[in-house]
C-alpha cells in the first residue's frame, strides 16, 4: 500500500512528460511535414531546427 | 534515371501560367513580418522526392534576398522568408524555381489558418484523451482485478480528478457540435455522445462521493479517445485532398493591357474594362472579357469555353468569349461586355443558381442520428422509469438508465460513416483521385448515370498526329526538327510523335497564324497551314492538317486530331458492366462528337451544346429519376458540373469547373471515373454493414444493460470491441486493386520537356 503512494504519483508524473513532450513538438512545427521528415532523411547536410514560429502564433 | 533534371521540366507553357505573377502580385500574397521581411506560400506541385527538396531550398537559398526558404513535402508547398527592400524583385523567387526545373504557383489565400489550427486543436484533444484513458485504465483494472474498498474509493478519486479535466478540455469539439445542433432544433450524432460522456461523468463523480462501487470515468474517456482518432483522421484526409485541389488552382491575371487611343498602352485591373475598350491579349494568354479582334492574326483555342477542339482561326470582327486562349501571336480585341457580364461571369452566375439536387441532400450519418437520437434517449427514460414503479429504488434506477445511454452511446455509429469515409478517400486519393467533400461519396455511391463532356474529358484535349497524308515519310523527321522552333500545340504534337533530326536552320521566324518559316541549307521551309504552305486545294479535307513545304511546293502534310484518352473505350465498356448510363453532350461540331461516340461505343450523344443545354439534359434524366454524374473540364461544363447530383473533373480543367467539381482526378487516365464509382459503391456498403454491426451489439447489450446487468467492465469491453469491429470493417477498403496509373504519373512528372532554344 505504502508503494503505490509513490508509484502512482511517479506513474503519473511520466505520463505527463509524455503528454508534454507531444504537445511541445505539436507546436513547433513537427508534425507538419511527416512525408517530407521521412524524405530529409536521405539529405546529406545537417539541419538546424525549424524556424521561429512567431508570425502565426502571435495572433 | 535521374531524378529531378534540374532544367528540363521548365515547360514551355511556363509563360502563359505565369505571365501575370508580377513583382506586385508576389508581394500582394506575401504576409509582412514587420523588419521588411516578407513571408511568402507557393504551391509547387511536382515536389516528391529528397532531392527536388534540396533542390528548391538550395536554389532559393543562393538568392540574397532570401532568409530561410522551407519546403513541406505533405502540402506540396514552399513557405519563403525574404526580405523585401527597394530594388528587390519577388518575382526573381518564380524565375529561380522555373530555372531549378519546378513549376510554381501563387495560392490564394495562403495563409488561411483557419483549418491548420482545427487540426491541431483535434490533436491536441486526442492527446490529452489518450493520457487520461491510459492512466483511469490503470486504475480501473486494478479496481475489476479486486482492490478493495479504501484502495477503490482512492483510485476513483484520483481517475476523477483525471477525467474531469480531461472531458472538459478534448470533449469540445463534441460539445460545440452538439450544441448547434440542438440550437437550430436538429439532433446529430454528437447529441447523444455528448450528453451519454456528460452523464457518465457527474454520475460517477457522485458514486465516488458516496463511496459506492460502479464508476464509469473509464468508459467516458475511452469513448471519447476512440472518437477522436475517427474525427481527426477524417479531418486529416480532407484536409489532404483539399490542399491538393488548392495547389492546381492558378491565379487567375488581374490586369490587362489597354491600348488607349492615343496609341500607348497601360495596365488597367479586369473590372475597369468598359465595352468598346482595346485590349492587347499576349499570345499564351487568356481573353479576359469577351471581345471582338480588331486587329493580329493568331488561333484562338476554345476548347474550355465551348468545347470546339479545332483551334479557331482569328478575323477581324469575329466574337470570342473570355477565357479563350489565344495561341500563337499577339491581338487586339474590343471589348463587348464589362467583365461582370462576360462569359465566365454568366457562368458562374449559372453555377450558383443550380444548386438543385445537392442542397436536399442529407448525409446518411444524419439520417441515422435522426432515428437513432430520439430511441435512445427514450430508451433510457423508459428504463428509468420502469425500474422507479418495480423497485422504488431512485439510485439503482439512475444507475440503470445511465448503464443504457452509456452502452448505446453511438461509439460504433459514430464511427461506422468517418471510418469508412477516411479509408475510402485514402485509397482513392492515393489512386489520383481527390475527394473535397465526403458527403459526395455517399451521391457517388448512387449514380446511376454518367453524363461525360468531350474535349478535355473523353478526350485528352490536346492534339495528336494520327498519320502523315501527304509526301515522303522520311519527311517526318524534319517537320519535327522545324516543330521545335514553336510553342504551337500542332508544333509540339510533331515533336512527340516523330524524332528530329539535327539541323542547322537560319533566319526562322514565326508568322502568328500561319506557321513557321526557316531557312535550310538555302531553300525556304514552312510548317504550317496548308494555304500558307501552297497546298495543292484537292488534297485538303476538313480535319485538322500541318502542311511543309520547300521553296514554293508543298512536300508533306500531317493529319492531327483530339485523340480519345488511351482507356476512354474501356471505361465505357466497365460502366456498362456497373449498370451505369453513359451519354455525351458536347458543345463541338456534329461530325467530330459523332465519330468519337461511334469509336467509344457511346450511343446516346449530343452536340453543339450551350452551357444552357447540357443543364437541360441533366435535368431531364434527373427527371426521369437518375442519379447523374457529371464529368466535365470546361468552363461551358461549369454549370453542369454544380446541377448533377455529383460531379469529376480532371485536373486540366478550368479553374472555375474544377472548383464546382466534388472529385478532382490528376492523372491521365479515364479509369479514375470507374475507380471513384465502385471505391463509393464499396464504401456505401462497408458504412452499410457497419451500422448492421452497430445495431446487432446494440441488439445483445441494450436488454441487458436495461435489465441492469451493465457493469463499467461489460461496458467497457463491450463499447470498445465494437468500435474494433467497425474500424476493421472499414479498413477492409484497403484491399483490392489500384487504378494501373502508380507508374505513369511518376513518368509524367520526370517527363523531359523540350525547352526550345531561343532562335538565331
Amino acid at each position: 500500500m505504502d508503494g503505490l503512494l509513490v508509484l502512482i504519483p511517479v506513474a503519473l508524473f511520466l505520463g505527463a512528460l509524455g503528454l508534454g513532450a507531444f504537445l511541445w513538438s505539436l507546436r513547433s512545427g513537427q508534425f507538419e511535414d511527416l512525408d517530407g521528415a521521412a524524405h530529409r532523411i536521405l539529405t546529406d547536410e545537417d539541419e538546424g531546427p525549424l524556424p521561429d514560429r512567431k508570425p502565426s502564433g502571435k495572433k | 534515371m535521374t531524378c529531378c533534371a534540374p532544367g528540363v521540366e521548365a515547360a514551355a507553357d511556363m509563360a502563359s501560367e505565369d505571365a501575370g505573377a508580377d513583382d506586385d502580385l508576389l508581394r500582394a500574397a506575401s504576409r509582412n513580418l514587420g523588419d521588411g521581411k516578407f513571408q511568402l506560400e507557393l504551391a509547387v506541385p511536382d515536389v516528391h522526392c529528397a532531392t527536388c527538396i534540396t533542390g528548391i531550398e538550395g536554389a532559393l537559398g543562393t538568392l540574397g534576398m532570401v532568409d530561410n526558404a522551407r519546403v513541406n513535402l505533405s502540402t506540396k508547398r514552399v513557405r519563403i522568408t525574404y526580405h523585401s527592400e527597394d530594388g528587390t524583385h519577388p518575382a526573381q523567387l518564380l524565375d529561380t524555381l522555373k530555372r531549378a526545373g519546378h513549376r510554381a504557383f501563387l495560392l490564394d489565400n495562403a495563409f488561411d489558418d483557419r483549418s491548420d489550427e482545427t487540426m491541431r486543436q483535434l490533436l491536441r484533444a486526442l492527446a490529452v484523451s489518450g493520457f487520461a484513458a491510459g492512466n483511469i485504465m490503470l486504475f480501473s483494472v486494478s479496481i475489476w482485478s479486486g482492490a478493495d474498498e479504501v484502495t477503490r474509493t482512492l483510485f476513483h478519486w484520483i481517475s476523477a480528478l483525471i477525467a474531469i479535466p480531461a472531458v472538459g478540455y478534448a470533449g469540445r469539439p463534441f460539445f460545440t457540435s452538439a450544441i448547434g445542433a440542438l440550437r437550430t432544433r436538429h439532433l446529430n450524432m454528437d447529441v447523444p455522445i455528448a450528453l451519454a460522456v456528460t452523464l457518465a461523468l457527474i454520475l460517477s463523480v457522485f458514486e465516488t462521493a458516496i463511496g459506492g462501487q460502479d464508476a464509469y470515468f473509464d468508459a467516458s474517456v475511452s469513448l471519447l479517445f476512440f472518437l477522436l482518432i475517427g474525427r481527426t483522421l477524417d479531418h486529416m484526409m480532407r484536409e489532404r485532398a483539399r490542399g491538393a485541389v488548392k495547389n492546381l488552382s492558378r491565379l487567375s491575371p488581374r490586369n490587362a493591357v489597354r491600348h488607349m487611343p492615343d496609341g500607348t498602352r497601360q495596365v488597367i485591373p479586369i473590372s475597369e474594362i468598359a465595352p468598346g475598350m482595346l485590349i492587347v491579349v499576349a499570345a499564351g494568354e487568356r481573353l479576359p472579357v469577351d471581345g471582338l479582334v480588331v486587329s493580329g492574326n493568331s488561333e484562338l483555342d476554345c476548347s474550355l469555353v465551348t468545347g470546339e477542339s479545332a483551334p479557331e482561326l482569328a478575323r477581324h470582327g469575329t466574337e470570342f468569349l473570355a477565357g479563350t486562349l489565344n495561341l500563337s501571336g499577339a491581338i487586339t480585341i474590343e471589348a463587348t461586355h464589362p467583365a461582370d457580364e462576360s462569359f465566365l461571369a454568366r457562368m458562374i452566375s449559372l453555377m450558383e443558381a443550380a444548386e438543385g439536387a445537392r442542397a436536399g441532400y442529407r448525409r446518411i450519418a444524419d439520417r441515422a442520428a435522426d432515428i437513432y437520437a430520439p430511441a435512445v434517449h427514450i430508451l433510457a427514460l423508459v428504463t428509468l422509469i420502469g425500474w422507479i414503479v418495480l423497485s422504488g429504488d431512485w439510485h439503482v434506477s439512475v444507475l440503470n438508465a445511465m448503464a443504457v445511454l452509456i452502452i448505446t452511446c453511438p461509439c460504433a455509429l459514430a464511427l461506422a460513416v468517418p471510418m469508412v469515409h477516411m479509408v475510402a478517400s485514402g485509397r482513392l486519393f492515393e489512386n489520383g483521385i481527390m475527394v473535397k467533400d465526403s458527403a459526395a461519396l455517399e451521391r457517388l455511391a448512387a449514380v446511376t448515370h454518367v453524363v461525360f463532356d468531350k474535349t478535355g474529358t473523353l478526350t485528352e484535349g490536346r492534339p495528336r498526329v494520327q498519320r502523315q497524308i501527304f509526301g515522303d515519310p522520311e519527311l517526318a523527321s524534319r517537320a519535327a526538327a522545324l516543330a521545335q522552333l514553336s510553342a504551337h500545340p500542332f508544333s509540339r504534337a510533331l515533336v512527340s510523335a516523330f524524332a528530329a533530326e539535327s539541323l542547322t536552320v537560319s533566319e526562322t521566324r514565326e508568322v502568328p497564324g500561319s506557321g513557321l518559316e526557316a531557312v535550310i541549307d538555302g531553300e525556304v521551309w514552312r510548317l504550317g497551314r496548308a494555304d500558307w504552305c501552297h497546298a495543292d486545294k484537292n488534297n485538303v479535307s476538313g480535319s485538322s492538317q500541318v502542311w511543309l513545304s520547300r521553296g514554293d511546293k508543298a512536300v508533306a502534310a500531317f493529319a492531327l486530331a483530339d485523340q480519345p484518352r488511351g482507356d476512354a473505350a474501356t471505361t465505357i465498356a466497365e460502366l456498362g458492366h456497373l449498370g451505369v448510363g453513359v451519354t455525351l453532350l458536347s458543345g463541338d461540331q456534329r461530325g467530330a462528337v459523332d465519330e468519337l461516340a461511334a469509336r467509344l461505343g457511346i450511343s446516346a450523344a449530343e452536340s453543339n451544346l450551350k452551357p444552357q443545354d447540357k443543364m437541360d439534359g441533366i435535368r431531364a434524366l434527373q427527371a426521369a429519376g437518375h442519379k447523374v454524374l457529371m464529368v466535365g473540364d470546361g468552363i461551358n461544363d461549369a454549370p453542369a458540373l454544380r446541377l448533377a447530383d455529383v460531379s469529376l473533373a480532371p485536373s486540366s480543367a478550368a479553374d472555375v469547373g474544377r472548383s464546382a467539381a466534388d472529385f478532382v482526378f490528376v492523372r491521365d487516365n479515364l479509369s479514375a471515373v470507374t475507380f471513384a464509382i465502385s471505391m463509393a459503391r464499396r464504401a456505401d456498403r462497408a458504412v452499410k454493414q457497419n451500422f448492421g454491426l452497430a445495431v446487432l451489439y446494440n441488439a445483445v447489450a441494450v436488454p441487458l444493460a436495461v435489465a441492469g446487468f451493465v457493469t463499467p467492465l461489460i461496458a467497457a469491453l463491450a463499447m470498445s470491441s465494437s468500435s474494433i469491429l467497425v474500424t476493421l470493417n472499414a479498413l477492409r477498403l484497403r484491399l483490392g486493386r489500384n487504378t494501373p496509373a502508380g507508374a505513369v504519373e511518376h513518368a509524367r512528372v520526370h517527363e523531359p520537356h523540350y525547352v526550345p532554344e531561343p532562335a538565331e
